[in-house]
């Protein structure tokens, strides 16, 4: 039982992660097309907020506050009782209550369909945007040589 | 000191709708975006996000346009902004280990793992004006190389299994937070990097280059410099686990500095630390030097009197946003001062001249 409820956790942490960091167009033209969009209420409306960011001394001292990023959050309850959590990157409301839908359906029935149609398709394009990044820093990469020295 | 004083309402609100207007420039020409802004001044947006201390590119690219470009006018709207926003909290501190590195650079190690990756700089340019530029032009695509799966180690991970380069051990302490507490003096490094971290560029600039030029020199080398994205992740409490809330590109330096020993540390490499949101490469090598020479007591160096050695002179000038709001404050009425200043120093002229007759009266 513990086990099954660490393997929910870290798939939740998994989702919530992405549709957190998800740019907000790539995310919203995929919530747009999910069908049978569930009835709820708002447990907690969205708001606006700031979230202060940590950095370490050194890169792995002690903890210092490094600067705020701004993060909107919300809560939803679906007619079943389910309950879902949006914490969003930026002050998009919209995307927020997206998140927080997601949330609250990836613990019904629903999960299986919206994991293929939203959550798989965007974390796709995510890491296709990184990977790219990724491989234009390498094409950077310096390739050292060393010349003959003339001391013979 | 100010009195209050009725009228000028129109001239001000004249004044603004003319400020609209000039800040509009000639409307033949098509006005600004904030995508262009964010998308193509992207170094003005991360020094506004950098000294403004708000991540939110969106908010720092209108800031911009709002502020006619003036980046100390559009910090000075951010942190505005950002005094109405409600705190929700503290992240875990984010891992720069674990960065996806755009660009990672060592002045010290030529063949460290992860190797020498220069990423879209601006350093083998050759500062020629690119009138390209000034005609719509097409731009070649970047060329891609094998995408590294991996996190790139830091370099000075490197130098520690030699024990001979100043550990930075973890730990769990919460830092105290200027934002919340106002400064105190003496601080400490947490309070001392968060303070440099939103510190004016050009100040933090001059302070570290003063200790280049012989003021408190500390032998700086960038044991490693990168830039790039990690991940941002809170503990959230009606869930009872941490989730990654978003991702912040930071600019991370970390100088290796030489150091002979002092009374109570044995010679060893030691350590400064700079780090700052966006690509801010000038600021964050700045931030370093100072850090570092602001650390002369606790490596128990000499307090060689300089100015970047002085953690009460440094972090008490290095907020553009105090500094212009007090400089700039001198320029709104101070009729009644004056008026007062007016009256002393006729006062003194005379008494000066009455002085002077009587000298001569009596000679």
């Amino acid at each position: 039982m513990t086990e099954n409820t660490n393997i929910a956790t870290e798939a939740r942490e998994d989702w919530m992660g992405l549709l957190a960091r998800a740019p907000d167009d790539a995310l919203m033209s995929l919530w747009d097309g999910i069908q049978n969009r569930p009835s709820f209420e708002w447990l907690r409306s969205p708001e606006v907020g700031g979230v202060m960011v940590r950095g370490r001394t050194g890169g792995t001292g002690a903890p210092f506050n490094l600067g705020e990023m701004t993060v909107t959050r919300c809560s939803v309850v679906l007619q079943d009782g389910t309950v879902g959590h949006g914490y969003v990157q930026g002050r998009s409301k919209p995307k927020a209550e997206a998140a927080a839908l997601v949330d609250a359906m990836m613990q019904t029935s629903a999960a299986g369909e919206l994991q293929a149609q939203l959550l798989d398709p965007l974390h796709q394009q995510m890491q296709a945007a990184k990977t790219a990044r990724a491989a234009k820093a390498a094409a950077t990469k310096v390739e050292f040589f060393t010349l003959v020295r003339g001391e013979d | 000191m100010y009195v209050a004083v009725k009228g000028g309402e129109k001239a001000i609100e004249n004044a603004h709708t003319w400020l609209a207007e000039e800040r509009r420039g000639a409307t033949d020409v098509a006005e600004l975006t904030l995508a262009q802004i964010r998308e193509q001044l992207s170094l003005a947006v991360n020094r506004v996000m950098a000294e403004g201390s708000l991540f939110d590119p969106d908010l720092a690219a209108l800031a911009i346009k709002q502020a006619r470009g003036d980046l100390i006018e559009a910090i000075f709207l951010i942190r505005a902004y950002r005094t109405t926003l409600p705190r929700f909290g503290y992240s875990n501190p984010v891992e720069t280990g674990e960065m996806a590195c755009d660009r990672r650079i060592s002045a010290t190690f030529k063949d460290a793992p992860g190797g020498q990756v220069l990423g879209p700089t601006f350093d083998y340019t050759h500062r020629l004006l690119d009138f390209k530029l000034a005609a719509d032009g097409e731009i070649p695509e970047a060329p891609q190389g094998p995408a590294r799966q991996e996190p790139t180690p830091h370099i000075t991970e490197f130098l520690k299994g030699e024990d001979i380069i100043q550990d930075e051990p973890a730990s769990d302490e919460t830092p105290g937070d200027l934002t919340r507490e106002p400064m105190e003096f003496p601080s400490n490094r947490p309070l001392r990097l968060q303070s440099l971290t939103r510190g004016d560029e050009g100040f933090v600039l001059g302070m570290a280059y003063s200790t280049q030029r012989g003021y408190a020199r500390n032998h700086a080398f960038v044991g490693e410099l990168r830039i790039g994205k990690v991940v941002v992740e809170m503990d959230i409490p009606e869930l009872g686990f941490a989730i990654d809330i978003g991702e912040v590109e930071l600019t991370e330096c970390e100088t290796v500095n030489q150091f002979t020993g002092s009374k109570t540390e044995p010679p060893q490499f030691t350590r400064g630390y700079g780090l700052v949101f966006g690509q801010s490469e000038r600021k964050s090598i700045a931030m370093a030097l100072v850090d570092r020479a602001l650390r002369w007591e606790e490596l128990g160096e000499d307090n060689l009197g300089a100015p970047a050695q002085d953690e009460e002179f440094v972090l008490s000038h290095a907020d553009n946003i105090q500094a212009t709001g007090f400089l700039e404050h001198i320029k709104l009425p101070h009729y009644v001062d004056f008026q007062s200043e007016l009256e002393l120093v006729r006062k003194l002229r005379r008494e000066a001249e009455e002085r002077i007759t009587q000298k001569e009266a009596a000679e």
